[in-house]
Parts: C-alpha cells; sequence; structure tokens
C-alpha cells in the first residue's frame, strides 16, 4: 500500500486583500465576506515551475530519499508555463531526479494534482516504481472584475509517495468523474469562464458528496471514523457547507482550511490543506481528504498518520510559512499578474 | 609568474588627430575613422604610402552595426591597400590594446610606421540595445545572465568600497566635477558643461549608489595615433613623444571571481610592469588619463595605480590634488566623463591627451612643465587593464 | 526586443543553474562557479569535480538596478548581489522577496529556484538560482 513519505509547499509571500479588489469594481464587501480575506499572489518571478521546485525540495528533504530514486514526477496545473513542453521535465531536472524516470504533465482544473497521486499510488502499488512525486502547482488568473479575482490564488503542494518509511498511508482512493462543464478556458484566450451559479451544487456539491460517500461506502466507514476532513476550497463557503451537509463537525474542518489566509490555490488547493493537517497530525489519526475539478471531478482518499511521522517533522509548518507576507495595493497586483497588454518582457 | 623583458628599439609619436566626441548622426563609422585618420596623417607630416601597417581597436562593430571585420573596413576606406590591417578587442581597452600592438610591432623592427587607432559607432541602436551590446565586455552567462549591467558591475564596487573604506558619495561625485570642469574647456569633448556636486546627487539613480552623472555616457568617435620608430621621429616632428612603457595585465572576467572587488589587480600589475620598464615610480608620473567609466573607477584608479594608498583614493580626491592646478592633474582630456567614451576610440584618445599636454599643445588644459605622462585603459569591470607610459624626453 | 539565442546556448546550462553545480579542485581543494575545466591555481595538477552548492551565503556587496537591461523591464528595480557562499567562493544573483531598501552587506541569504526572464513571449523561460534573506 503506497503512502506518503515526505510532503512540501510553497506559498509565495505576495498577497493582495479581497476588499482592496473590491474597492477597483466596486463589489459588495458584505458578500466578499465569505468567500476570503486575502490570497497569495505569485511574484514576478514565480511561476508553476518554480513554486513546484521549492515544495518538492521540501518534500525530498522530509523524505530523506536521494532524489534519484524517484521514478516518476508528475504536476498537475491549470497553469503550466508552457502549452506544449512539459513542467514536469523542468522540476525533475531541478530537484536531480532525471533521467531514470517517468514524467507528465497533467490538467483537470483544481484536481490536477490528486489525479497525479492516483497515477503513482498505482505505479508504486504494482511495483513499477520506489518512490513518486506528485504535485498540485498554480498562479491561477482571475478574469478582472470577476468574482474569480477575489479567490484565485497562487501555491504549490507535493507530495513524495512510496512503499517504505511512510509518514502517512494511504488505504484507499476512490474517484466520481462526470461531463459537467462548470468553468472551462478555451485555447488561447486569458480568463477562464464559469456557470455561475451552476458551479455549486450540480459541479461542486454533487461531485465532492458523491466522491466522499462513495469512498465511505468502498471501506464500509462513517464520517465518525474520522479525525480530519480536507474538501477542496474554492471560498471558504463551499467547503463547510458541504461537510455540514455531510455531518462533520466543524472543528474537524479547521485544521485543513487554508482558503480564508491565501485563497483558492487551485492545483494546490485540497493538497495545502492536507499539508496544514499533517504539520499537527498525531500518529494514528485518519484524515479523509476530497478534491475537486471543474469539469468535472473529484478524488477521495482515505489517509491514516502512522507513528514515523513524529520523527520527520522539519522546521516551518504551512501556517507559520505564510505568516511571512507582504500587501499589494490593485495596480501592483495587476502588474504582477500580467493583465497588463504591451509590457515588453 | 613571467615578466615583460625590454622592446627591441624605441617607439614614438609623431601624429594625432581624432573627431569630436558625441553623436554624430550623419556620421557611419568607416567616416569618423577617415577623419581621424586623415588629421593623424597631416599632423605627422607623412603620407599615407609610408605606413606599413593598421591596427584598429574596436569592441563590438558587429552588435552596433552590423559589420564585423572592421580591420578591413578600415584599410580600404583609408586607401591603405594592400597592407596588414588588424582589429584589437578587449572591451573598453580596445584602443589601447592597439596601441601596445603597433609599439610591439615597431619595437620587433618589421615595421617603422604604425597607424594605430580607434573607432566605436554606439547610436546606430536603440538605448537598450547598446546596453545589451556592451554588457558582452563582462562575464554574459554568470553576470549579465542575471540581470546585471555595467552600471551595476561597477556599483557593486563601489558599495563595497565605500563599507569598506569610508569612501563616501561626495568624493565620488567630485570626480565627475572634475571632469566636467576639465571638458569644458577640450574643444573635442561630448559635454562642455560645469556641474556641481549638487547636480550629481540630485541625478536619477541608475544603480545604488551610482546616479547618471557618476556614468560616462555612449558616444560617437574615431581617434588615430601615428607611431614611428624613435630614430626616424625628429625627421618629422619637433615634439616626438616617446614611449616609456607598455604594459598590459589580466584578471577573472567576473566581477565576483575577483580576489578583492574593490582592486583592479589587472591595474595594479600592469602598472608594476610599466614601472618597472620605465624605471619610475608613481612619484614620477606628472599627469594622467585614467579609466573613469565610472567615478569609482577613477578612485580605485588612483589607488591601484600608486598614487594613493589603498583605500585613500576619496581622500586623493577630496584633496583636490588631482585637479587641473594639483599636484598630479588626472583625466585633464574631461575623461571618459566629459569627454565622452565611444569604447573602441577610448585608449587612442588618452594617448592623444597626453601627447598634446607633453608637447605643450593643450591650449587652456595645458599642465605646464608636464614631462611624463601615464595612460590607464581597462576593459569591462577589470578583467583588462592597459597602461603606458610616455615622456617628452627619450 | 530581446536578442534571442537558439536552445543549446540555454540548454547546456539547465543542469547546473537549476541545481547549482559548480566546481572544486580535488587538489587545493577551492570551490568555483562556474564550473571549471582547468584549476586557476594548479592548472593541469588540479583535478576537477563537480560539487552541488548548499545555497547558503551572505552578501558581500549589492546594488538596486534601475536601469534595465532588454528582457529585465518588468522587474525593476530589482536587485543583484555578490554573494559570499558558505563554501568559500562568490557568486552573482539577485536577492528576492524583501524591500531592496532592506538589503545590506552580510545579510544572511538561502537559494532559491526563480524565474530569470523570458525570451520574448514565444521563446524559452529561463530559470536560475535567485537568493531570499533568511528569516
Amino acid at each position: 500500500m503506497a503512502g506518503i513519505t515526505g510532503y512540501g509547499f510553497y506559498v509565495p509571500m505576495w498577497r493582495i486583500k479581497s476588499k482592496d479588489i473590491a474597492v477597483v469594481w466596486g463589489s459588495n464587501e458584505e458578500r466578499l465576506k465569505n468567500l476570503v480575506g486575502e490570497k497569495a499572489v505569485a511574484g514576478m518571478d514565480e511561476d508553476t515551475a518554480t513554486m513546484a521546485v521549492e515544495a518538492s525540495r521540501r518534500a525530498i528533504l522530509m523524505a530523506g530519499i536521494d532524489p534519484e530514486k524517484i521514478g516518476a514526477v508528475y504536476i498537475g496545473s491549470e497553469s503550466h508555463p508552457y502549452i506544449v513542453k512539459s513542467t514536469s521535465s523542468i522540476v525533475a531536472e531541478a530537484i536531480g531526479a532525471t533521467p531514470e524516470m517517468m514524467a507528465a504533465d497533467l490538467e483537470f482544473a483544481c484536481k490536477a494534482g490528486t489525479a497525479g497521486i492516483q497515477m503513482a499510488m498505482g505505479l508504486i502499488d504494482s511495483g513499477r516504481i520506489n518512490y513518486g512525486l506528485a504535485i498540485g502547482s498554480d498562479t491561477a488568473q482571475g478574469r478582472p472584475g470577476d468574482e474569480l479575482e477575489f479567490t484565485a490564488a497562487s501555491g504549490a503542494a507535493a507530495y513524495i509517495l512510496g512503499k517504505t518509511n511512510t509518514i502517512a498511508d494511504i488505504e484507499d482512493t476512490y474517484s466520481f468523474t462526470t461531463d459537467t462543464p462548470d468553468f472551462w478556458r478555451r485555447e488561447g484566450e486569458d480568463f477562464p469562464r464559469h456557470g455561475g451559479r451552476f458551479t455549486g451544487s450540480p459541479a461542486y456539491f454533487n461531485h465532492v458528496l458523491s466522491a466522499t460517500r462513495g469512498l465511505l461506502k468502498k471501506m464500509g466507514r462513517t464520517i465518525d471514523d474520522y479525525d480530519h476532513f480536507v474538501f477542496h476550497q474554492p471560498n471558504a463557503k463551499f467547503p463547510l457547507a458541504a461537510g455540514k451537509i455531510l455531518g462533520v463537525p466543524k472543528e474537524k474542518m479547521e485544521g485543513g482550511l487554508m482558503v480564508p489566509l491565501i485563497g483558492n490555490t487551485y492545483s494546490a488547493a485540497s493538497l495545502l490543506g492536507l499539508a496544514s493537517v499533517l504539520d499537527d497530525a498525531k500518529p494514528g489519526e485518519k484524515i479523509l481528504v476530497t478534491s475537486f475539478g471543474s469539469g468535472a471531478g473529484s478524488d477521495s482518499f482515505s489517509i491514516v498518520v502512522n507513528d514515523e511521522i513524529e520523527n520527520r517533522r522539519i522546521p516551518f509548518k504551512i501556517k507559520e510559512m505564510i505568516k511571512n507576507k507582504k500587501y499589494l495595493d490593485y495596480s501592483m497586483y495587476v502588474k504582477f499578474r500580467r493583465k497588463l497588454k504591451g509590457v515588453e518582457e | 609568474m613571467t615578466e615583460d623583458s625590454r622592446l627591441k628599439r624605441d617607439v614614438a609619436v609623431i601624429g594625432v588627430g581624432q573627431t569630436k566626441f558625441g553623436e554624430h548622426w550623419s556620421q557611419s563609422m568607416r567616416e569618423m575613422a577617415v577623419e581621424a585618420g586623415v588629421k593623424a596623417v597631416e599632423d605627422a607630416g607623412i603620407s599615407g604610402h609610408d605606413i606599413q601597417m593598421i591596427i584598429g581597436g574596436n569592441m563590438s562593430s558587429g552588435m552596433f552595426t552590423g559589420q564585423e571585420h572592421s580591420s578591413a573596413l578600415l584599410a580600404d576606406y583609408l586607401g591603405l591597400n594592400p597592407i596588414p590591417a588588424i582589429r584589437t578587442e578587449a572591451a573598453c581597452s580596445s584602443g589601447a590594446l592597439a596601441m601596445r600592438v603597433g609599439i610591439l610591432a615597431i619595437a620587433s623592427g618589421m615595421y617603422d610606421f604604425v597607424a594605430v587607432g580607434g573607432v566605436e559607432k554606439m547610436t546606430d541602436i536603440y538605448g537598450p540595445q547598446a546596453t545589451t551590446a556592451l554588457s558582452g565586455a563582462m562575464d554574459y552567462d554568470t553576470e549579465a545572465y542575471f540581470g546585471a549591467t555595467f552600471p551595476g558591475i561597477y556599483a557593486l564596487m563601489a558599495q563595497r568600497h565605500m563599507h569598506q573604506y569610508k569612501t563616501t558619495r561626495e568624493q565620488l561625485a567630485m570626480v565627475a566635477v572634475k571632469n566636467h570642469e576639465n571638458g569644458f574647456l577640450n574643444p573635442v569633448a561630448q559635454y562642455r558643461k560645469k556641474i556641481t556636486v549638487g547636480d550629481v546627487l540630485a541625478s536619477p539613480m541608475v544603480a545604488d549608489p551610482l546616479r547618471l552623472l557618476d556614468c560616462s555616457p555612449i558616444t560617437d568617435g574615431a581617434a588615430t595615433v601615428i607611431l614611428a620608430s624613435a630614430d626616424m621621429a625628429k625627421k618629422y616632428t619637433d615634439t616626438p613623444v616617446y614611449v616609456k612603457a607598455t604594459a598590459q595585465a589580466s584578471d577573472t572576467l567576473s566581477l565576483f571571481s575577483r580576489r578583492d572587488i574593490t582592486t583592479l589587480d589587472a591595474t595594479v600589475e600592469a602598472a608594476r610592469r610599466a614601472y618597472s620598464q620605465a624605471k619610475l615610480t608613481p612619484k614620477d608620473i606628472d599627469m594622467a588619463e585614467v579609466h573613469d567609466c565610472f567615478t569609482i573607477a577613477e578612485i580605485c584608479a588612483y589607488e591601484d595605480l600608486g598614487f594613493a594608498k589603498k583605500g585613500e583614493g576619496g581622500k586623493l580626491m577630496q584633496s583636490g590634488q588631482t585637479t587641473l592646478g594639483g599636484k598630479i592633474p588626472i583625466n585633464t582630456s574631461g575623461g571618459l566623463k566629459s569627454k565622452g567614451h565611444p569604447v573602441g576610440a577610448t585608449g587612442i584618445a588618452q594617448i592623444i591627451e597626453i601627447v598634446k599636454q607633453l608637447r605643450g599643445d593643450a591650449g587652456k588644459r595645458q599642465v605646464n612643465g608636464a614631462e611624463i605622462g601615464m595612460t590607464h585603459n581597462v576593459g569591462g569591470s577589470g578583467a583588462t587593464a592597459v597602461v603606458h607610459i610616455l615622456s617628452r624626453n627619450r | 526586443m530581446v536578442k534571442e539565442f537558439a536552445v543549446p546556448f540555454h540548454w547546456r546550462k539547465f543542469k547546473e543553474r537549476y541545481q547549482f553545480i559548480g566546481s572544486k579542485c580535488g587538489h587545493c581543494g577551492e570551490h568555483f562557479y562556474p564550473k571549471r575545466e582547468i584549476c586557476p591555481k594548479c592548472r593541469r595538477t588540479g583535478k576537477m569535480e563537480h560539487v552541488q552548492f548548499s545555497g547558503i551565503g551572505k552578501v558581500y556587496s549589492y546594488t538596486i538596478i534601475r536601469t534595465p537591461p532588454e528582457g529585465f523591464k518588468a522587474y525593476v528595480p530589482y536587485v543583484i548581489a555578490i554573494v559570499e557562499l558558505e563554501e568559500g567562493t562568490k557568486v552573482l544573483s539577485q536577492v528576492v522577496d524583501c524591500k531592496p531598501e532592506d538589503v545590506t552587506i552580510g545579510m544572511d541569504l538561502h537559494m532559491c529556484f526563480r524565474k530569470i526572464r523570458s525570451e520574448h513571449d514565444s521563446g524559452l523561460v529561463l530559470y536560475g538560482f535567485k537568493f531570499k534573506p533568511v528569516k
């Protein structure tokens, strides 16, 4: 059974407050309260690859393995630096995993990172590789003035999976996938479009709830068997609402709720939530993680923490790291996110 | 370490000529070179037919004008075919390198008359492209790659010099003020306008702590010097100027690889060899044209050439001893700052200023009784340094 | 517009720039960045090996670039610094994630993996090591 031998995270230090976006577009501040307080913004010299490398280096440090032993690198994102030319090979080169390894770039909106975990699990469980690196990393782009501009954020999470020396084991996984176009971007377009209120019940909730229930049914478990829950977090409202429907006590969700602090990091979102839980988790605790990717699908995981976690903690928990921050105003934000036309690169 | 031996025979300067330095919109590179060449030949009183070889210094005609093979270009348009022509390049010291090669050519005994020159046409491309072309003088892969600029590299030197030796911002500014005062008196200077320390400190910041007025400009220009074997010199001029030393040294290309970033070891070594060849010490030098691509470079030159102790270059500037009326006037031409810096031509222009001074021909800039002058030309951030010592007496 | 180089010019440097690899002379023990085939001290008696730097260092000197070269306009003002690595050798790169005015000589740094620039909008994205202050 594959497990997590190391995890790492990276959140850029720049932030913008929702109210500083609201003031530009005349948005209703009251309505925004439930969405996010502030979000993380990638610096001008950061992108999906650079954040993925930083997160992966931390994961390797925790795993304590020689990076050459990594047999596969999968990176899920919807903001890969190139449309055609792998990000995974750039990351693999930077961490020293090349050349004997498999690699691919993945896309499935916000669940591309968890899809990578499932792929690595398959290769490990079948004995084809010893260690696999699955990364979710995004510098998500929101259309100016759109609701999603308040939440689309930047961040990366990296998980090294293996069979030996794990700090937590993945007992099982279950996915629920349908063709539900709640949020999309056509090639050549700068910004995505979405279905407005359609992104709720038929999209996020249908898939998150179905996947979670499906996993529990498959494993013969109930909500009460778990100590922590991490759901995909496009805003602060949706995951808590899903938890309420499932009967999850609010305290069991708090550890993994990163979105109010850093916004929706898309492919990294549920994985950063998981990292936050792992930072404080005790041996024996059970964690249920359900991601969601528009388009649409959810990947659900049942994870149990083992004793080894106490021996492998490395300095700086994610909640510590994100305390180091600097605020941008909307004009600097727009420059950083390259929303201005005509700037010479 | 190896040492320089002796020149097999003495060499003298018998003629000089240059264009004004500035933005020459209507002149191309070859036109400027011809103007300087003709003036030098006329000054020497020789015929073009007497010239046996030309050596032209030029840093980057390829990137500035799309033209390489500038040696062939010059020989052709100067009407000098089929004589041999050489191009020398060592970034901003390309000109002094041409002088050096010309001296060695005559000293070898193979040639009696050699024309050495330098030319750079810098204004046929846009500013940012010129900055890119000039960044070829540093280590592209490890300095320019990360976004360093030329002023940035010298700013790194300045920051450290100020940190280690308490050199002040005002002392750096005084270098620019002095050089503008001198350039004001020089008919060929690009900028003939006096400035104050306040002007320097109020000019826009380019790379902290260096401001716009700490930096030499982008300039077009050409300069030529006619060299002859010393035995023949008196036939052509009453005021030959003799070469007492020609020396050159190399150091690491990148600044960060240096032993000490506040010292140009290449300058120190080239100067040591020059003093040794000429059997002179810094005290014997009456005046010098030094490489002030940025104000900090002149401060370092004072120390590295032996005019001031290590770390006391700023104090020497502040003392006023390097002004026109001082004990050791430096950059009476206005230096690179005020005279202009057409990269390949600068080294030759420095020679021309010393020659004029030693001939008594420097007009309002004349340093009375100057007998021995030095030139100091640096490539990049100090990877190459070329030092010459010239004298009125053989 | 930045003058663009063909792929191999950048590609052959990926490993050393991404992983921060230089050389160490097995004979005199000195470290070098970038890597060298010949030790400047020992010349042919030197034994050059590849070495990966830890990325830990201090600011030796720095400046703030306000007039950028081509390709860096979007990043102005940015800090370039000569960094003294814990291995003893020095290197030049940028210092990021702090206010330019807050950089001081002697400041402790550790390296990070960042984008350097793009070759236009359609060319390669160039990456390398930069440094950020240790908090």
